[in-house]
């Protein structure tokens, strides 16, 4: 990295520190939470973060393999938010078949 | 490698992209209710990306990384709205209201069971008088 030009390495280091912070912030969303739903979106949020710190990595590393393990995870996000979705929804069915057989 | 004018594009890029980045991350912590934390986080996280993704395609200036680049922001715009909508329909049917709420004109639409709309939503004309004054 030492051998690019300083301006570049200055907004290279930038952009981490602020991916960083970004995943920092959405973390936190992920602990106060307060719905499951809300939970979902923060987890999305960071696979996308991590993309995005994956793709800084390659630059930083000079190395292209990296963005191969983008293609993947871009993938597994979009799966996984749509199981946890489809999970939401038949979680409040089951709560609303309970109340009826009970009552 | 390459010239300093693509070096001074990739970096305007990456610096563009971490904003957004930062700008998403700071709306979902901030926003009151989870749709405006949705809207805040899929539209602006998926730009933020979809830039960073880009400086990594004009740095290396090679035809492989380009198609990989493209493909990574294109199937990201494509799964980043079906995935909000997805989720923002399960939540809107497990029963989360909308914030600072006035009048929900798609309540009772959906039937409860298939949840499939059954009914076009109707404004409901006694209500309107928040918005005419």
């Amino acid at each position: 990295m030492t051998d690019l030009p300083l301006f570049f390495q200055i907004s290279v280091y930038i952009g981490f520190a602020s991916v960083a912070i970004s995943l920092l912030l959405a973390f936190i969303r992920l602990i106060i939470g307060q719905s499951l739903a809300d939970r979902v979106v923060a987890l999305d949020l960071m696979v996308v973060l991590v993309i995005a710190f994956i793709a800084l990595f390659a630059i930083a590393r000079q190395e292209t393999v990296f963005l191969d393990a983008n293609i993947a995870l871009a993938l597994v996000a979009f799966l996984s938010t749509v199981a946890f979705a489809r999970y939401v929804e038949w979680q409040r069915q089951q709560s609303k078949t309970k109340e009826t057989s009970h009552a | 490698m390459l010239s300093s004018l693509g070096m001074v594009f990739a970096s305007i890029l990456i610096l563009l992209g971490s904003a957004f980045a930062l700008i998403a991350a700071l709306g979902l912590v901030r926003m009151p209710d989870l749709y405006m934390r949705m809207h805040a986080a899929t539209k602006a996280g998926t730009l933020g990306v979809g830039f960073i993704v880009f400086a990594v395609a004009v740095f290396f200036a090679d035809l492989r990384v380009f198609v990989e680049a493209f493909i990574i922001v294109v199937f990201l715009l494509i799964t980043a709205p079906i995935g909000a909508h997805v989720l923002a329909r399960a939540a809107y049917l497990s029963g989360l209201q909308l914030w600072n709420l006035e009048q929900d004109d798609l309540k009772g639409c959906y039937n409860e069971e298939s949840h499939i709309l059954d009914n076009e939503p109707q404004p409901a004309a006694g209500k309107l008088k928040h918005v005419v004054n």
